[in-house]
């Protein structure tokens, strides 16, 4: 039986932290280190999403305004990626994904990454305040906040649920973009959201089948280690479902125009083929914690490589569609292509 | 026998990242400095060119 891990329980950042069967490393801590922990990677997709927010609100902003904006929300970003990284160490120690950050690789003390996330969490909110709107700092200290407290230290070890809650924060930056621009949020700011918000549940969930020992291990609850792999597929498929219709919509509002049709249709087939691939396939069976008796499976090889395949290519592609209708979105925006406006 | 080489090694390696940490910090300040004075010079050109009534 899967028992949801309690920080309480778990090791705290400060106990990974002194190993004295290790060399100190912290003394020879990089700047590069540091940058790390504001998970760069996931900094270049907020940075991405962020300025099409911006410039897909087609209002004049002036262009050192409108990059500050997005430095801002970069660096916000990489303060919750910093405060996860300080809080998830005894996490990230057990993964092997993770288990190279800078906090549980000794790099960096967690106090340490603790205490740049706050500093430049006050830093980008109160920049992007007096120097854009607080309207936008607003949305981007809620989603600060969201990701650091109500994702990282209560929903990620508590519920199932996690990532499909928690991925409100990291759906955001396009509407502070947005908000930076114009000093609102209408609906079109909304549905870029929720394009986000609903394409994270099937993204992660696909990686999460074929990385679901490593979850396991960690006692992080991910739908494949609490309800097995057979119903994350099925929520994937649904979430799936619930995704393209919701890519399409913005082609009624007037935020999207040809291109972005062309994108999020065809793309959105080919999600719906991989996605169903997927539903149909054994991907994670084979590792299910859950299954007692591995005979009532009888996984192949074949079958675990078809599986794994299908769920790999449905997690690669995901990002590729996510990167392609958010580019539509900023091409049309800055070419100036006229949104379809089907509902006008 | 070759631990003090080693710990000069590692001295040295430290030091090394040290500088390369202070430079990082120090640029970074300097980029935030620039950055407040010319979102102030945009701002209040913005406001010079079209002024509150």
């Amino acid at each position: 039986m899967f028992t949801p891990m309690s920080k309480t329980l778990a090791m705290t950042p400060e106990t990974v932290q002194p190993d004295t069967t290790r060399p100190d490393l912290t003394q020879a801590a990089r700047w590069q280190d540091y940058f790390q922990l504001m998970k760069p990677r996931v900094m270049s997709l907020v940075v991405f999403t962020g300025l099409t927010g911006l410039l897909a609100a087609r209002a004049p902003i002036h262009p050192v305004l409108g990059a500050i904006a997005v430095l801002c929300i970069a660096v916000g970003a990489g303060a919750s990626g910093a405060l996860n990284m300080w809080y998830d160490a005894d996490i990230d120690q057990q993964m092997r994904r993770t288990r190279g950050r800078p906090v549980p690789a000794g790099k960096v003390k967690g106090e340490e990454a603790a205490s740049l996330g706050v500093v430049l969490s006050i830093l980008s909110v109160m920049f992007l305040g007096f120097a854009i709107n607080w309207f936008a700092a607003a949305l981007l200290a809620f989603t600060i906040v969201f990701y650091a407290v109500v994702y990282t230290m209560w929903l990620k070890r508590w519920t199932a649920q996690n990532i499909v809650i928690g991925g409100l924060a990291g759906a955001l930056p396009p509407a502070i973009g947005w908000a930076a621009a114009t000093g609102s949020a209408p609906l079109n700011a909304w549905l870029m959201v929720a394009i986000i918000f609903f394409w994270t549940p099937p993204h992660f969930w696909a990686l999460s089948l074929y990385v679901t020992t490593d979850y396991a291990k960690a006692g992080v609850p991910m739908l494949p280690v609490v309800k097995g792999a057979k119903e994350t597929r099925k929520q994937i498929l649904i979430y799936s479902l619930i995704l393209i219709p919701i890519c399409l919509a913005p082609v009624l509002t007037g935020l999207g125009g040809p291109i972005y049709l062309a994108v999020a249709g065809l793309g959105g087939a080919v999600f719906l083929i991989l996605a169903w691939r997927v539903f149909a396939s054994k991907a994670g069976d084979a590792a299910d914690p859950r299954v007692a008796d591995r005979a009532l499976y009888d996984v192949t090889e074949d079958e675990k490589a078809a599986g794994a395949k299908a769920a790999r290519n449905l997690f690669a592609f995901s990002i590729l569609y996510l990167f392609a209708m958010f580019a539509a979105l900023l091409g049309e925006a800055v070419s100036g292509v006229h949104a379809l406006e089907l509902l006008k | 026998m070759n631990q003090p080489v080693d710990n000069q090694t590692s001295r040295d390696v430290a030091k090394k990242a040290r500088d390369g940490r202070n430079i990082a910090l120090g640029l970074g300040l300097v980029a935030f400095v620039i950055m407040v004075f010319v979102v102030t010079l945009v701002r209040l050109g913005a406001n010079v060119a079209h002024p509150h009534p």
